[in-house]
């Protein structure tokens, strides 16, 4: 059943790459439906109620190093899964897209749905690997100015810290001779390796990791990558290739190594307020408004990280706020998955209409074009953290849960929220206010059709966020017992 | 049993909510059912209003909650609740009941807007929101709330979008309102931390009772302040009010229902419903918190008092009003005079939207014009204004006996006269009354009095949708202080849960001399000062100096635009900095090492492995040139390939298996 969903899409890059080029895209977009499907399909099969995975297959692989094809669900994995079986047609539909193009994003998104069900290192570590070269192929060829440098910025950076991970883990198995995450998180418990080898492996992992979340000071690589990509390659960078770093995170490091990250806890802490507040404040500074986006995407995963890092740190962690925390923080992955994506297809409209997409080429909007100012107005609110929109809701669990075991480093996140309100306030001030000086059409009604559902979505999800909670409930509770 | 109201006390904002999204569905074009359907909303929720307050007369004190999961999250629960109680009922009369005129009012004073429609869906949206906010039974949907009238105020005040200057407002207020607000929010999840609840009550275990207030214990200071932050913000006190006169870019009912009478109002309202964690801990009814709140309160109060005096616009005049009515209500919760200050809020509700939309209305038939100095004589031309907007003058100022204001006001004073920590804060409220009646008589005198002028040349009456909104509230505004006065202290029993008894000798008690005569020598002294003004102000031929000082509101905006705000700019660019050469410059040299050593292997490789090899690679050339021919360059034929070659492992894998 997983390997269907992780199949469809490869063979869809197949169909696609035989198909006339116009066709290409119908035929992408028609692959998604297919995908969208299966995922609901596993949604509606899915068992809330327990804990463990679901939907497990294992085959031997490569026996002699331990390596088994070995996938299964949770309700993380799930919660992944079906973002971005969200993500990739609304990507796909954000614009016109060459045959290679979609046949690219297609394997792409095969590997997503890998990296995010695999449940043995090197299998994991393979579909990870593979998300990596159709997104800098993507970047490469089809990106905009500058996209050489910044595609090939996107690789070292992230083929270094998958050298970092890969040596890592190499080390582990060498020392612990398994591959297998369950084994690996219980032997975590009682210390995975102990004296400087912990660290050099926990410090590889971490670098990896970092890398492609990516934390600060390791996000350089970011703005550019998606300043220059294409608008859809964008969304899916932000939607669903950022949260592999996050899912990495919560499914390794904190799990692997609770002694190290305790230790190290504040220093992380540090690290995610400096993402907040410091890629705020660069968004702030910006007057290309692709670039804004891919700065706010940094500040909102740091929220996420302060989430971890928090319960990470913490000895003795209270139940109420380890679940807080893990809920608000997968909360926020799906969050700002939609939310993200939908603020660079805006942006990807702006640009399409005028051929720019600077802060100053535009103004005026709301007298020529209201319905497209009012939905991408919901957009903004719901990436600011307004409350009744889907953001707020990952917000306020991850700073309940980060509040009560670090309280300082908490006070000083929040400032992110502020921070960001004024990003946004800004750019609202300099697209729609003032008055009509230039053309510029109102939203169609294909477009309409793809920003109405997903802004329902937010609305759904801040008003009665129950529904997604039900999908990672019982893994929470899991979670929250395994890092006790 | 719950009676049937406090189970769906919801449908109160409900209504006025669903009217609103249904107006932002009907075409722009279609201006009347807009207009009535906006007007339904409000009667629906006035009507339910009147229900849930006559439930709450049942028993004096009255208190009773609905209380509901919102969601799961791990093994926990998050739970929300409405409750309705005397503070709810009456300020849910009071929001309900102002808005639905002023709603009439907006009829004939937006008649010519090209957005008719959605003004009344975001003023719909607004009242919403508000009533969600007083009747919200938990701290985080009185956050959520709190955020959604931010919103609302947002967008009204930027209602006219194409105005740059309108739109600037629009941000200012939302961002101010936001650095208070991040305060709020600390509070609040360090309430909801010490306590495990958001609910107010909650049978015994809501955060404002016995239990939960134990728990907070020494926190409690702490708590209070960071909430404290929020109504800061929100109220417009000292330092975060800078949002509220910049807000009067926003149509002028925007600013009676707002920024005079309710969302203001909400900082009161909140200190008075979170009071249990302001005095926490008191001795003698003094802690730090409500210390701070006074002080606070008595800075602004006084400030915009003295600002108010030096300013032209009529609009912005009141603005300064009612930063400093909000200041006055403040000092009232801070020296423990809750019901007081609650009292003022309801009654200040009343004429300050009374006064705001008078403003309306002469600036409606002045041509849009908002300069003091170019109005005068109005009184003849205007007689519904006029005598509407003087009852409000005198509510505003304090005048005795008929005028609700004025008992609110003095029961305000009476209370901070026995505040035991100083005497200095009942004095310097005593210098603002003096200072309300002074600005106001101003006000009085320039727009009503005297020649008429440039903008009052052609001037003429509101029409009757407008008129009759001043006439409703101009009479409430008397009426209401039938319920005040300290003969019948209805509505002060009301608030406390005790019961009223009629005295008539407690009319005259000192207090009421004393406000008398700080009125009559405010009076005096406009009188005596504005008795000849024109064009020009006597105080400023008097003292240019300290004039302009107020007039430029202390220099308090150019003050936090070359510090804070310069600071922060100067953060955000210097991170930009950062990024774009510190770190990327540390990746750009680590990157530099790695090619320096690539040159270095590569001059090895050349001279001494290549030598040999060369040999060998002429044969490879030819195989090379019959490659190349597959090398179209052509990425489709790659990916296919690429595509292929990965179904060819995944068969051979299977077979494999």
């Amino acid at each position: 059943m997983i390997t269907a969903l992780i199949v469809i899409p490869l063979i869809g890059a197949l169909f696609v790459s035989a198909a006339r080029p116009q066709q290409a895209r119908g035929f992408a977009v028609g692959f998604n439906v297919i995908t969208a499907i299966v995922a609901l399909m596993w949604w509606r099969s899915f068992d809330p109620s327990a804990t463990g995975l679901q939907l497990v297959e294992r085959h031997d692989w490569i026996p002699s190093i331990g390596a088994e094809y070995l996938v299964g669900i949770d309700g993380l994995s799930l919660l992944l899964v079906l973002l971005v079986s969200l993500v990739f047609p609304f990507a796909l539909l954000a614009q016109r897209a060459s045959r290679g193009q979609c046949a690219l994003m297609l394997v792409m998104q095969s590997a997503l749905y890998g990296t995010f069900t695999a449940q043995n290192f090197v299998l994991w570590f393979l579909f990870y690997e593979m998300s990596l070269i159709p997104s800098f192929l993507l970047i490469k060829i089809w990106g905009g100015e500058k996209r050489d440098r910044a595609a090939t910025k996107f690789f070292l950076y992230t083929f270094l810290g998958s050298i970092a991970m890969l040596l890592a883990f190499l080390g582990i198995y060498f020392a612990r001779g398994t591959f297998d995450f369950a084994a690996l998180a219980a032997l975590g418990k009682s210390g995975l390796l102990s004296g400087r080898a912990a660290w050099f492996v926990f410090a590889g992992i971490f670098l990896g990791l970092a890398v492609k979340v990516p934390l600060f000071p390791f996000h350089t690589w970011l703005p550019d990558a998606y300043e220059t990509a294409p608008v859809g390659v964008s969304m899916v960078l932000t939607g669903t290739l950022s949260k592999m770093g996050v899912y990495g995170f919560v499914r390794l490091l904190l799990p692997l190594f609770p002694n190290e990250c305790k230790i190290v806890g504040p220093w992380l802490l540090g690290l995610a307020v400096c993402s907040i507040i410091f890629a705020s404040l660069a968004a702030w500074a910006q007057r290309d408004l692709k670039r804004m986006v891919a700065y706010l995407s940094i500040n909102h995963l740091g929220y996420c990280m302060l989430g971890l890092f928090a319960i990470a740190s913490t000895t003795a962690k209270p139940v109420a706020e380890t679940q807080a925390a893990l809920s608000g923080v997968f909360m926020q992955i799906f969050n700002h998955g939609i939310t993200a994506a939908a603020l660079f297809y805006f942006v990807g409209l702006l640009e399409e209409r005028r051929g720019a997409r600077g802060l100053d080429d535009f103004g005026g909007l709301m007298q020529r074009a209201p319905l497209f100012c009012g939905w991408m107005s919901v957009a903004m609110f719901s990436s600011l953290g307004l409350p009744g929109l889907n953001g707020f809701i990952g917000e306020f669990l991850i700073f309940k849960g980060s509040f009560a075991v670090a309280a300082s480093f908490t006070a000083v996140a929040v400032f992110g929220l502020l921070i960001t309100a004024i990003v946004f306030m800004r750019a609202m001030q300099a697209l729609f206010s003032g008055p009509a000086k230039l053309e510029f059409p109102e939203l169609r009604p294909n477009e309409t059709l793809v920003v109405v559902p997903i802004t329902l979505l937010m609305f759904a999800i801040g008003i009665a966020p129950q529904f997604v909670f039900n999908i990672f409930n019982s893994s929470v509770v899991r979670m929250a017992q395994l890092f006790a | 049993m719950t009676p049937w109201i406090v189970a769906h006390v919801w449908l109160i904002p409900a209504a006025p909510l669903l009217v609103s999204l249904g107006i932002l569905c009907l075409p722009n074009s279609r201006r009347k059912p807009a207009a009535l359907l906006a007007l339904l909303g409000q009667i629906v929720a006035l009507g339910l209003s009147i229900v849930s307050f006559l439930q709450t007369l049942h028993a004096p004190g009255f208190r009773a909650v609905y209380n509901f999961t919102w969601f799961t999250f791990g093994e926990q629960t998050l739970r929300l609740g409405f409750v309705l109680d005397p503070l709810t009922a009456a300020m849910l009369l009071m929001i309900t009941f102002v808005s639905l005129w002023i709603f009439v009012f907006s009829i004939g004073y937006m008649a010519g807007d090209k957005n008719f429609s959605r003004f009344f869906a975001y003023l719909s949206f607004f009242s919403a929101a508000m009533l969600g906010v007083v009747i919200a039974n938990s701290l985080l949907l009185l956050f959520i709330f709190w955020e959604l009238v931010g919103l609302a105020s947002y967008l009204l005040i930027g209602f006219w979008i194409e105005r740059p200057s309108a739109a600037a407002a629009a941000k200012k207020a939302f961002i101010t309102t936001r650095i208070g607000d991040i305060g709020f929010f600390l509070g609040l999840l360090f309430l909801y931390g010490k306590t495990g609840t958001t609910l107010f009550y909650d049978s015994g275990y809501g955060c404002l009772e016995v239990s939960a207030l134990v728990a907070i214990g020494a926190s409690a200071t702490a708590i209070a302040l960071l909430i404290f932050c929020g109504a800061v913000g929100k109220s417009g006190q000292f330092p975060l009010h800078v949002w509220l006169p910049d807000a009067m870019e926003g149509p002028t009912p925007v600013s009676a229902l707002i920024h005079a009478a309710t969302m203001v109002a909400a900082g009161v309202f909140l200190v008075a419903r979170v009071y249990p964690i302001f005095s926490l801990g008191a001795v003698h009814g003094v802690t730090t918190s409500l210390t701070v709140v006074v002080w606070i309160g008595v800075v602004t109060a006084l400030m915009s008092a003295m600002i108010a005096i030096a300013q032209y616009d009529i609009k912005r005049i009141l603005a300064y009003s009612t930063v400093s009515q909000l200041g006055l209500m403040m000092v009232s919760l801070g020296v423990g005079g809750v019901a007081a200050g609650i009292m003022h809020l309801l009654a200040h509700g009343f004429f300050k939207a009374l006064l705001f939309l008078g403003a309306g209305s002469v600036i409606h038939g002045a041509h849009h014009k908002q300069d003091i100095r170019k109005m005068g004589g109005l009184r003849g031309v205007m007689p519904i204004t006029f005598f509407t907007y003087a009852i409000g003058m005198m509510a505003l100022s304090g005048v005795p006996l008929f005028f609700a204001g004025a008992w609110t006001k003095e029961e305000i004073l009476h209370a901070t006269s026995h505040w035991p920590s100083s005497r200095v804060p009942y004095f310097l409220m005593m210098a603002g009354v003096v200072l309300t009646a002074l600005y106001m008589t101003r006000q009085m005198i320039f727009v009503f009095f005297g020649q008429r002028r440039e903008a009052s040349s052609h001037a003429h009456e509101s029409p009757r949708v407008m008129t009759l909104s001043l006439v409703v509230l101009a009479a409430c505004t008397i009426f209401l202080s039938v319920f005040l006065s300290p003969a019948w202290p209805w509505l002060h029993e009301f608030l406390l849960g005790g019961s009223a008894h009629f005295a008539f000798g407690k009319i005259f008690q000192p207090m009421l001399f004393v406000s008398l005569a700080l009125v009559a020598v405010g009076v005096g002294l406009g009188v005596l000062i504005y008795r000849n003004a024109g064009e020009r102000d006597p105080f400023q031929s008097a003292q240019p100096a300290l004039f302009h000082f107020l007039e430029n509101r202390m220099w308090l905006d150019e003050l936090y635009e070359h510090t804070v705000i310069a600071l922060a700019k100067f953060a955000a660019r210097f991170s930009d900095f950062m990024d774009r050469y510190f770190w990327d410059g540390l990746v750009r040299l680590v990157g530099g090492v790695g090619k320096l050593g690539g040159i270095l292997t590569k001059g090895f490789d050349e001279r001494a492995i290549n030598a040999g090899v060369d040999e060998s690679a002429a044969g490879a050339s030819g195989a090379g040139r019959l490659m190349s021919t597959i090398h179209s360059g052509q990425i489709q034929l790659y990916m296919g390939a690429a595509a292929l070659g990965m179904v060819a492992l995944l068969l051979l894998y299977a077979w494999l298996t």
